[in-house]
């Protein structure tokens, strides 16, 4: 019982450690832009395309795969900003957020057309065997490791990105005020791209490890994965950095152990019942800062 | 002067609505209408009267809910379970169960609504749209409580009693409630909450009391638009009411224009009729294409027009009084028995 109580936690780390990549995105976009980035679980989808094409049509090897889907998925974020996002900008905030949600139906339609994935749910033949290890009678696989120690080293390179370097300085301003960016000399408009390529790449990456570790895509995919990642950022604090990390290890570990103990279908439930419960409790997420209100 | 210029106003509009009522009837009675296009007209009608709530609750009171197609949802089971089993389509029974609908709704909005109203913008959209993943949860699992529910499987067997003359009724009195709400002293209170709350909180109103009541009522007409909805389709299964619904209530609010009625109504019917006519204009060879197509008007619409298309404008019948003059008066008294 104990050994499956530890089995079903590092399940749930899997998934989270998923969740946390594409939630990721969600929170850095809305820190700099103040926007629920609706289209960010259909990048995570394309991701997950251009992996599985990429080691199993393209014959490329795995991590050069994973590398081509973060590209590709970067390219397709920074095309959506600037076609739908931008001339949003200053508009009021909801525009934007209409205009992702087309965005969203945009990619997930396109993806269904015949001669782009096709409508139908394809079956993704793992690049190599799943290995499963015992140790002192716990269960790991290989999936499992290539997950947490490909999430562990994004994790660390983002960290190093946001708070060692120029243009993670750079997304600090302007998450902060755009014009009084301006005003110090940051490329606004450039930040925000860079930030959606980053945003996306993560997604990507995350859309082709969730496509080995649960091997079935089609261009639906991202909705209910995007949906629950997003709903990580928020309980952990929209536009905290930490925040959807700790969001998305709490989403993932609810879930499993939902499933596994209490019953499946009550999942998504019960996972959205404590996002409400912490919300009541903490109105901006569980890292957030309530600022006083000025008037 | 303004209680003589309201009823004009209100003539003016019910005359419109006769002429557009006749109209159609004649379509229909040249057989120039089919049962088809039919169906699509209630629809369109459906979609209004469940958004014109939503236009209530986001669009004149500034709460973001991404929640809407849970109590429309609510509404239908409710109104249909009720019918189904109790009235079997008789007339009275059938406007009961309607009211039941509404009532259903608007007590869940109460209930889930006084809490999670505290809520700030994006986190009040985001409770809102788990609330709604629960309903629909719910929906999917409700054979295991009530098995005529039917659960994952769908509910068939309400009376079929609601035809167009129902529907564009029914649609008409709601248009005239919400028009009398949003011009009475609470429609007043809702728009000073959207605009800002402090300033309202400063001016002495009850920005909490207000809300709730602003998000009850709203939920209620999604819940008599749920009523009608079953009662006018043979079928009800959870999938018709899941999140995707919600966005559609919501494009069609925001693409109306915030804060306009005249915005939600028309943007309501033309959006399920260019929904419909891609349908035949795209023809058998490139109905894949529906979505795509379907995706980028709805992105060019926004980018074209941010502030959506009537951009908080009224036709002139849907105001019953010239702004700026006395606020309040015998609306809100109406209005308020709608709740």
């Amino acid at each position: 019982m104990d050994h499956l109580i530890v089995d079903q936690i590092i399940n749930g780390l899997q998934l989270g450690f998923m969740y946390a990549l594409i939630a990721l995105g969600y929170t850095m976009v809305y820190g700099v832009v103040k926007l629920i980035n609706f289209a960010h679980g259909d990048v995570f989808m394309v991701g997950a395309f251009v992996g599985y094409f990429g080691f199993s049509q393209w014959g490329l090897p795995f991590p050069v795969a994973v590398l081509t889907a973060m590209a590709v998925c970067s390219i397709l974020g920074v095309t959506i900003e600037r076609i739908a996002y931008r001339p949003l900008r200053y508009a009021p905030k909801i525009a934007a957020l209409i205009s992702a949600l087309g965005v969203s139906l945009f990619l997930e339609y396109f993806g269904s057309l015949k001669f782009v994935f096709g409508p139908n749910y394809r079956v993704v033949q793992r690049p190599f065997e799943e290995v499963q290890y015992h140790l002192a009678g716990i269960t790991v696989t290989n999936i499992q490791i290539i997950v947490f120690i490909t999430v562990l080293i994004m994790l660390a390179g983002l960290q190093f990105l946001i708070y060692r370097t120029k243009i993670g300085m750079a997304m600090r301003t302007v998450a902060v005020d755009h014009n009084a960016s301006r005003l110090m000399g940051v490329n606004v408009d450039n930040t925000i791209s860079v930030t959606f390529a980053i945003g996306s790449a993560f997604a990507a990456a995350g859309g082709v490890l969730y496509a080995i570790a649960y091997p079935q895509i089609h261009p639906f995919m991202g909705i209910m994965p995007g949906l629950k990642a997003f709903t990580a950022a928020v309980l952990g604090g929209i536009g905290i950095i930490p925040g959807a990390v700790l969001g998305a290890i709490i989403m993932g570990q609810v879930e499993t152990l939902t499933s596994a103990f209490l019953s499946s279908q009550a999942r998504d439930a019960i996972a959205f019942g404590i996002l409400i419960l912490v919300l009541l409790i903490r109105p901006t997420g569980i890292l957030g800062r309530t600022e006083p209100e000025k008037v | 002067m303004g209680k003589a210029d309201s009823s004009k106003k209100t003539i003016l509009l019910l005359a419109a609505a006769v002429i557009i009522y006749a109209l159609i009837r004649t379509l229909e009675a040249a057989e120039f209408i089919n049962p088809y296009w039919q169906r699509v007209i209630d629809q369109a009608l459906i979609t209004t009267m469940g958004a014109l709530g939503l236009s209530i609750i986001y669009g004149f009171t500034g709460q973001f809910s991404l929640g809407h197609a849970a109590f429309f949802g609510l509404g239908a089971y409710a109104s249909g379970v009720f019918d189904k089993t109790v009235g079997h389509g008789a007339l009275p029974m059938f406007l009961l169960s309607l009211l039941i609908g509404a009532a259903v709704a608007g007590l869940m909005a109460l209930i889930i609504g006084l809490p999670i109203l505290r809520l700030r913008s994006d986190y009040l959209g985001i409770a809102t749209l788990g609330f709604g993943i629960i309903v629909k949860v719910g929906m999917d699992n409700s054979s295991k409580f009530l098995p005529i529910l039917g659960g994952a499987t769908g509910m068939s067997g309400t009376p079929q009693v609601a035809n167009f003359d129902w529907v564009f009724w029914f649609t008409l009195l709601v248009i005239v409630l919400v028009r009398n709400f949003v011009f009475s002293t609470y429609g007043r209170a809702c728009t000073s909450v959207r605009e800002d709350e402090i300033a309202a909180d400063v001016m002495g109103i009850n920005t909490t009391r207000i809300k709730v009541i602003a998000f009850v009522l709203g939920c209620a007409l999604a819940g008599l638009a749920g009523g009608m909805y079953a009662h006018r389709y043979p079928f009800l299964h959870p999938s018709s009411f899941d999140f995707l619904k919600s966005f559609d209530f919501l494009l069609v609010v925001v693409l109306g224009g915030l804060g306009s009625m005249t915005g939600t109504v028309v943007t309501a019917i033309a959006w399920v009729f260019v929904l419909e006519g891609l349908r035949m204009v795209l023809g058998e060879a490139f109905i894949d294409f529906r979505g795509v197509i379907y995706a980028l008007i709805l992105i060019v619409a926004i980018i074209l027009r941010p502030q959506g298309i009537f951009g908080g404008k009224e036709l002139g019948f849907l105001v019953p009084k010239p702004m700026g003059s006395q606020a309040g008066g015998k609306g809100g008294v109406n209005a308020g028995t709608g709740a």
